[in-house]
This record gives structure tokens, C-alpha cells and sequence, in this order.
């Protein structure tokens, strides 16, 4: 797993692809910031992360769209999986490397709340949650992303697919208002990722929504092994 | 070392290789021969755990490839047909990574130093893989396979695309090779496999059609049977004169070029007629001007080891 996250986080920057999501992450953050804190002068960060969380819709299937597919295209999947390595390992070392991108972009909110505590005070806690709650929301995506990736061999198509399944996971919840059978829209509002990432930008760290980001992190990772097992069966 | 039991693979209703079996022992060099499309890549790729087969079993070193493939993998160096190379690094990148990704218990630095000695990439070590020459991009597939020094190595097309210099370069780079593994190779060139192997396998349509020893198999393929003359003269003059030696099947001209016509030859198995067939034209004032023993193509290989006859086949 080692070798492979390590070849990942250097093929993101030996490649347009890791500098053209941080840049864009780092830019439209920093508008969300300056609009909603700076300029309304309020020391509320919530709805920028809450705008940051859309944001993600579009940009998480940048970062993760060659993946999986490049190898699958360029024949470079040869060579890790007729390595020692395990399925598993493979996938996890794609995974936590997309992870650690996504991490240093997620990792400038600090610097605003930083930023903004030096005009006011700040719930430290709200912050924390909210930052807790984007890792978590965009990890989950970055492991759709993945799933997505795995599917085909060209990239276009894996961004296309990672954007629809990541908008309408999103989506869930305006779904299940228009469902009118309940036990339907009770599921549709459980798997809503968007209800589950709302709780921390109330400052509420509720553990049920983090195990449900992390079970979905495992479900769509495992999915993603499967892929790879179907095809060396196919 | 390899042991290939009734090895299947079905891609749906095509049967891409049909239950073959062999063995490749300890430091042997086992060459795979089949034209494209017989089923050499489908089994190697079996036999490298990259795709499962549909039944029958493959064993590396007694280790079955499918129940404990982590194991059978770290015996196993593999170059497949295009090489997998990550371009964006370079060889040096590479290499490492390949190194880290075997988990590789040999002194890094000196390792990675003996393997690009011995494929002579030493000099291209810093350089991005992308703006390599073919040539240098097969010697890095074959680096990375090497790293590790696994006791097996499955080369797939190992010299395709390469230039006649390089060809020699690495089939004398795995002769020596062969020396200390145990290597399997594919191509579909039998003078290739010839050249290097102590064993051919021949496939066909995802079948064996033949497993012996290079010397048992260039018998039983040769082709001095058939000649093919170059002969200066009157064709009726020279191919009746022809048709008069002993032996002599038929005779048939192929080209005709400035008043010198070529001739195939055919004769009876086991006859060389070649010292009558001098003295006879000799004898008519028709000078040879080249004489050789006709080769045989792949296709008619596989039609004698087939229907193990000889061939009749109309040009």
C-alpha cells in the first residue's frame, strides 16, 4: 500500500491535475470566505463550508478521475496487480493519497478561522466540526470518485459519472421531500449525505454521521475491489 | 519451478486457451511459440495472476497462483507485451517505486545499480521514462521485472518493436539470464525461440501442438526437404533435368528475373539432392546461382505439427 500511495501523491503533482484542484479549491474558498465572513464581518464560517460542500460536487471528481481508469487504459494495472500487493492495498493507497490532496486543500478553512479569530472570537468547536464534517463528506466522495474510476478506462467518462453519482447522493434528501410512501422517504433521508454533513455545520458532532461517512468510505472502496476482482474473472 | 495443469480460460463462448499443461523446471528457458492470437499472453497472464483462468490449476514453485497469489507473485518477474511503465516518472522513480512495490529485502541502491548494469539503462537512470526510445522503455519492463531477482521470469514479446542490434542485445541478456532463472518467453518468431530456449511449447488456437526440446523440434520442422534454387536457363531444359534426380517430387518455378528463374524444390523426406542437383545442371550449362533450403513459415509449422505430414501446399 505504501508504494502505491507514494507513486500517487507524486503523480498529482508531476501532473497538472493536483495543482489545478488545489488551486481551484484554494480560490473559490477563499471567495466563499471573504464574502460570507470577512465582508459580512461575522466570525460564522458555517455557510461558507456549507458552499465549499457543493464545490466538492464538481471538483472531488477532478482529483479522482485517472485513478483507477489510467492504469486500466495505459496497462500500468499489470504491474501492480501481478505485484505482492493485495486488491485491497491498491485501492487503499489510491484512496489515502486522493485523501491526503484533499486534505491540504481542506486544510486552508483552519487558516481563515485563523484569520477571522484575530478580528473576534471564535467557536473553536463549531469550526472544528464543520472542518471534521468537510474532511469526512469529501473523503466519502473521493471514494466514489474512485468507485467511478474504476468502471472505465477513460477519464472524461469517469468524471462525468463520479459528478452524476456524487450530485445525486447529494441530492437524497430533496428526493425523499418529494417521495410520498415513508419508509422510502425515511431511506432516501438516512442516505443523504447532505443531511449528514448539515449536522456538524451546526457544531453538532453526532458519531452516527461520522460512522455513516466512514461505512460509506468502506462500502464504496469495497466496491471498488470487486470491480478489479470481476475483471481479472471477467 | 512451473507446472501448468489443464489451464482454461473462456472470454463467454471463446475458449482462449484450452486446458494446457506443461512444466518449466529450475533454470530452464521455456519458449512459448504461437502465432498472435493462439492464447500466449491469455496464459501468461494466468500464470502471472493477472487474470484468473476459468479452470485448471498454474503453480509457481508448488504455489497455486490463484489460493495464495501474494506468495506465487513475489517469485514471479513479468514483462508483459507492453511494457507498464508509468511515463511521467523517471527510470530512477520507477524503479524504486517497482522495488518498494515488491517489497524488496536486497540493499536498495547496490540492487537497483546490478539490474540496470545488466539491462544497460544506466545512463538513461535520471532520465523522465517518457522521452525514452522504445527500445530503452522494453529495457526499463525488463528492469522493472528483474527487481527483486525472483527466481521466475515471464517475458511476453520480449524483442517485438525492437531494432536487430537490440534484438541480439536482449536475447543474449536472457540467455544469460537463464543461467540463474527460470525463464518463459513468448513471441512468434521461431528462429527467436530457437535461438534462446532449451524448450519449445507450440500453441495453437489455445492449444498445445507440440512440447519438446529445441533440437527435437528444429528435426522434426526442418525444411531441407524443400529447396529453393535460383537457375539460370530454359525452364523446360532445367526443371526436366530436375524432375530426372532421384528423389525429386516436384519442381516448380516461383519468380523469373533477368533470364534467371527460382525454382521450389520438393523431395522426398530425408533425401538431399543437392550435390545431383549441381552436377546436373552442370551437366546442361545451367548455371546455380543460389541454393538454399527453404524455411518454413509459422503457418505451415503448425500444419505439420498438426497433422504431423508433410506439407502439399499449393503456391
Amino acid at each position: 500500500m505504501g508504494a502505491v500511495f507514494r507513486r500517487e501523491v507524486l503523480s498529482y503533482f508531476t501532473s497538472p491535475i493536483g495543482y489545478i484542484f488545489l488551486a481551484a479549491f484554494y480560490a473559490f474558498s477563499a471567495f466563499f470566505f471573504a464574502s460570507s465572513s470577512l465582508q459580512a464581518g461575522s466570525t460564522d464560517m458555517s455557510s461558507m463550508f456549507e458552499s465549499l460542500m457543493l464545490l466538492l460536487v464538481v471538483l472531488i471528481p477532478i482529483l479522482t478521475m485517472r485513478t483507477m481508469s489510467e492504469d486500466k487504459k495505459t496497462k500500468t494495472d499489470q504491474c501492480l496487480l501481478t505485484a505482492p500487493v493485495s486488491l485491497g492495498g491498491i485501492v487503499a493507497g489510491k484512496f489515502f493519497a486522493a485523501l491526503l490532496v484533499y486534505t491540504c486543500a481542506v486544510a486552508v478553512t483552519v487558516v481563515y478561522a485563523i484569520i477571522v479569530s484575530g478580528y473576534a472570537a471564535v467557536d473553536w468547536l463549531v469550526i472544528a466540526g464543520n472542518v471534521v464534517g468537510l474532511e469526512l463528506f469529501g473523503a466519502s466522495f473521493v471514494a466514489v470518485g474512485i468507485f467511478c474510476s474504476s468502471l472505465t478506462e477513460n477519464q472524461v467518462v469517469a468524471a462525468v459519472t463520479s459528478f452524476i453519482s456524487t450530485l445525486a447522493l447529494t441530492m437524497l434528501s430533496l428526493v425523499s421531500n418529494l417521495v410520498n410512501w415513508e419508509p422510502l422517504q425515511k431511506l432516501l433521508a438516512t442516505l443523504s449525505f447532505y443531511d449528514r454533513y448539515a449536522g456538524f455545520t451546526y457544531g453538532m458532532f453526532d458519531l452516527s454521521n461520522v460512522l455513516f461517512f466512514v461505512s460509506a468510505i468502506a462500502v464504496f472502496l469495497f466496491f471498488t475491489v470487486r470491480v478489479l476482482e470481476k475483471r481479472r474473472w471477467a | 519451478m512451473i507446472e501448468v495443469q489443464e489451464l482454461t480460460k473462456h472470454y463467454g463462448l471463446k475458449r482462449a486457451v484450452d486446458g494446457i499443461s506443461f512444466t518449466a523446471n529450475d533454470g530452464e528457458i521455456l519458449g512459448f511459440l504461437g502465432p498472435n492470437g493462439a492464447g500466449k499472453s491469455t496464459t501468461m497472464n494466468m500464470l502471472t495472476g493477472y487474470i484468473s483462468s476459468t479452470s485448471g490449476k498454474a503453480l509457481i514453485d508448488g504455489v497455486d497462483i490463484l489460493e495464495d497469489p501474494i506468495k506465487a507473485k513475489k517469485n514471479i518477474g513479468y514483462l508483459p507485451e507492453i511494457p507498464p511503465l508509468y511515463v511521467d516518472m523517471t527510470v530512477k522513480e520507477y524503479l524504486n517505486f517497482i522495488y518498494d512495490l515488491k517489497k524488496c529485502k536486497l540493499p536498495r541502491v547496490s540492487h537497483l545499480n546490478d539490474v540496470c548494469s545488466l539491462v544497460k539503462i544506466d545512463h538513461v537512470y535520471n532520465r523522465v521514462i517518457k522521452n525514452l526510445s522504445k527500445g530503452y522503455r522494453q529495457r526499463v519492463g525488463l528492469a522493472q521485472a528483474l527487481v527483486g531477482n525472483p527466481p521466475v521470469l515471464i517475458l511476453d514479446e520480449p524483442t517485438v518493436g525492437l531494432d536487430p542490434k537490440q534484438i541480439i542485445e536482449i536475447r543474449t541478456l536472457i540467455k544469460k539470464l537463464g543461467k540463474n532463472h527460470t525463464v518463459i518467453l513468448s513471441s512468434h518468431i521461431l528462429s527467436e525461440v530457437q535461438a534462446v530456449c532449451d524448450r519449445i511449447v507450440v500453441i495453437s488456437e489455445g492449444k498445445i501442438v507440440a512440447n519438446a526440446t529445441e533440437h527435437d523440434l528444429s528435426d522434426r520442422l526442418t525444411g531441407a526437404h524443400i529447396l529453393s534454387a535460383q537457375i539460370e536457363g530454359d525452364y523446360e531444359t532445367v526443371a526436366k533435368a530436375v524432375l530426372n534426380i532421384e528423389g525429386v517430387e516436384v519442381c516448380k518455378q516461383i519468380n523469373e528475373r533477368d533470364g534467371v528463374i527460382e525454382y521450389r524444390i520438393e523431395c522426398e523426406t530425408g533425401t538431399d539432392i543437392r550435390r545431383e542437383l549441381f552436377f546436373a545442371m552442370s551437366k546442361i550449362g545451367c548455371p546455380i546461382m543460389e541454393l538454399k533450403n527453404s524455411e518454413l513459415s509459422l503457418e505451415e509449422i503448425f500444419i505439420r505439427l498438426t497433422k504431423g505430414s508433410d506439407i502439399k501446399e499449393e503456391q
